[in-house]
């Protein structure tokens, strides 16, 4: 799985709460997730997400367990993101989704191209090549289907 | 030797393995989006070999048309299948599942991240998101990466003020958001054997602000007297020494009464070094400290006595909500001037009641202080229960030792 994007760099401990606040939760309208995505850290940050690679500090993704945080980011257009490490329940709900995430400790430059090889193991951002921890076979497969929806409409 | 998250999932530490769920629980902010992905996955019967639950905790009663109807939706789903439905006032998911549900060595899924309260029972107990929780109710089992763990060795007795909650907090601090992450937890030592169950479900709650899966005491005499309470039959689990990733020994009589700082759960200082911080509300609730020992103990500090801040006492379940009816408790708590809300998560998301304004400050008996959590510009500091009662009657951050 191949994808490239802009860099948009973000700090470390980055939680659920502050990617998409309580108070948007109640709805199904996915809309509202991405319009909303990110506010509390940067009203701004939104619009600025579609066909990024958020690249982060570590434990991206803390705290609840909301799949509404990666529905956000995804429906706001971020292609993927990268950060030394996720949250365990984050990292679950973005490869069950489809939202391919890269366990990588690289320097962010913002607004850089960010290109990824997820099979082949790579990143390159600023210039280099960064080796990335490759997901399990299991989230391979189901980031493959495009989800965990689409990866047991398969297999049932 | 086996760390009992190995043991119970039966494989080696970083592992994948495929295990059948024996209980799986969602509530009314998760099993919206998990009843949406099993229908889109095909999902059109539950089976009948994982106990599964439905739990109203978190927009209780409904605040307004929109949650109504998700509820409504979500509430005709779990009435119409197997599920096990907690309708709202029944109180918070953890909770329930911790009056009699789940037994020791179990594999128990929830969609909260903390879920992990439940390995106090000596279960493997970790949340996951609604699409997880989905294909669990369509297949009765997921997918697991055997954690390593990481050892948490407890001596000695806690003093004074000092509570579980104080405990908990000491260890996040050490450990950090992260300093478990994709690791479990697991509580030895001589110490736990002084841990009540509600103690013990306090220190497995805060797990997952350490980063961890999953955060497990063995089952012993407290576990199976507890259960035997609630109509149970269990057997213990006896600790093998084993080898852990990473070990932290704590002495439970060093510890004294803390407060984690806006806005990360580990930025902990002694309460001392915050007394005298105005206060606009103190919060004493949640999956963490809503227990009836909870109730109990800040009754007993603020009885014929008057809060000098805005209060709110929500009881962790109906159960909770009756024994403190029954035993006087409540009275004292709504005669010193605080409110009651309806069992269940209250203000600690920031949805629905309790909401702070702009620059508000609160003391919170929860377990998350992170910015805006509880309202757009309003600070959270956490702390026990006998430093909530003490700030509440000072209306500022107040040592529960002082008085």
């Amino acid at each position: 799985m191949q994808g490239r994007g802009t860099a948009v760099c973000l700090p470390a401990d980055i939680d659920t709460d502050i990617i998409i606040a309580g108070r948007y939760l109640r709805t199904k309208d996915r809309s509202i997730w991405a319009t909303h995505v990110l506010e509390d850290l940067d009203p701004a940050l939104a619009p600025r997400l579609k066909g990024a690679v958020i690249v982060a500090g570590k434990n991206f993704g803390c705290g609840s367990s909301r799949e509404q945080a990666v529905v956000a980011l995804r429906e706001a257009g971020v292609v993927a993101v990268i950060a030394p490490s996720f949250a365990r329940i984050f990292f679950r709900n973005a490869i069950n989704i489809g939202l391919p995430l890269i366990e990588s400790d690289l320097a962010c430059e913002e607004g850089s191209t960010v290109v990824f090889d997820l099979s082949g193991g790579w990143v390159d951002a600023g210039g280099k090549r960064h080796t990335i921890r490759p997901l399990s076979p299991r989230m391979q497969e189901i980031l493959r289907a495009g989800g965990l929806v689409e990866y047991w409409r398969a297999h049932r | 030797m086996s760390t009992l998250s190995e043991r119970i999932l039966g494989a080696a530490a970083g592992e994948y393995v495929d295990r059948k769920v024996d209980r799986a629980y969602a509530h009314d902010g998760t099993g919206v989006l998990a009843l949406e992905a099993w229908k889109e996955m095909g999902g059109d019967r539950l089976g009948k070999e994982t106990g599964y639950y439905i739990q109203f905790d978190h927009i209780v009663p409904a605040n307004n048309g929109t949650t109504a109807n998700l509820q409504h939706e979500l509430r005709d789903f779990a009435k119409s299948s197997f599920m096990q439905f907690s309708d709202i006032g029944c109180g918070i998911c953890h909770q329930l599942m911790g009056e009699g549900a789940v037994l020791p060595g179990e594999i128990v899924v929830g969609a909260d991240s903390h879920s992990v309260t439940l390995g106090a029972f000596g279960a493997f107990a970790t949340g996951v998101g609604a699409t997880d929780m989905a294909a669990i109710w369509l297949t009765g089992e997921t997918w697991f990466r055997v954690p390593e763990s990481v050892g948490i060795h407890l001596t000695g007795r806690l003093t004074g003020a000092a509570e579980a909650k104080d405990l908990a907090l000491a260890y996040v601090g050490k450990l950090g958001t992260d300093g478990a992450t994709y690791q479990a937890l697991e509580f030895v030592g001589e110490g736990t054997r002084h841990l009540s169950m509600d103690e013990r479900l306090v220190l497995a709650n805060l797990s997952v602000e350490a980063g961890a899966k999953a955060g497990l005491f063995y089952a012993d005499d407290v576990t199976l007297r507890y259960l035997k309470e609630h109509g149970q039959d269990a057997s213990v689990q006896d600790y093998e020494p084993c080898s852990y990733r990473h070990e932290l020994d704590l002495d439970l009589s060093d510890i004294v009464p803390l407060v984690a700082v806006p806005h990360r759960v580990d930025t902990v200082k002694p309460v001392d070094a915050l007394a005298g911080m105005p206060l606009d509300q103190v919060f004493v609730g949640t999956c963490t400290n809503g227990r009836y020992s909870d109730l109990a103990r800040f009754a007993r500090l603020v009885r014929d006595r008057k809060v000098a801040v805005r209060t709110i006492v929500v009881p962790a379940s109906a159960s909770v909500l009756e024994k403190a009816i029954r035993t006087g408790v409540l009275a004292d708590i709504i005669g010193a001037g605080c409110t009651i809300g309806t069992p269940g998560c209250g203000p600690c998301l920031g949805y629905h009641m309790g909401v702070l304004g702009e620059g508000e400050v609160c003391l919170s008996t929860a377990n998350r202080n992170f910015r805006n959590r509880m309202g757009v510009g309003g600070e959270i500091y956490l702390g026990s229960v006998a430093t909530a009662a003490a700030s509440a009657l000072a209306g500022e951050i107040a040592s529960p030792e002082a008085g």
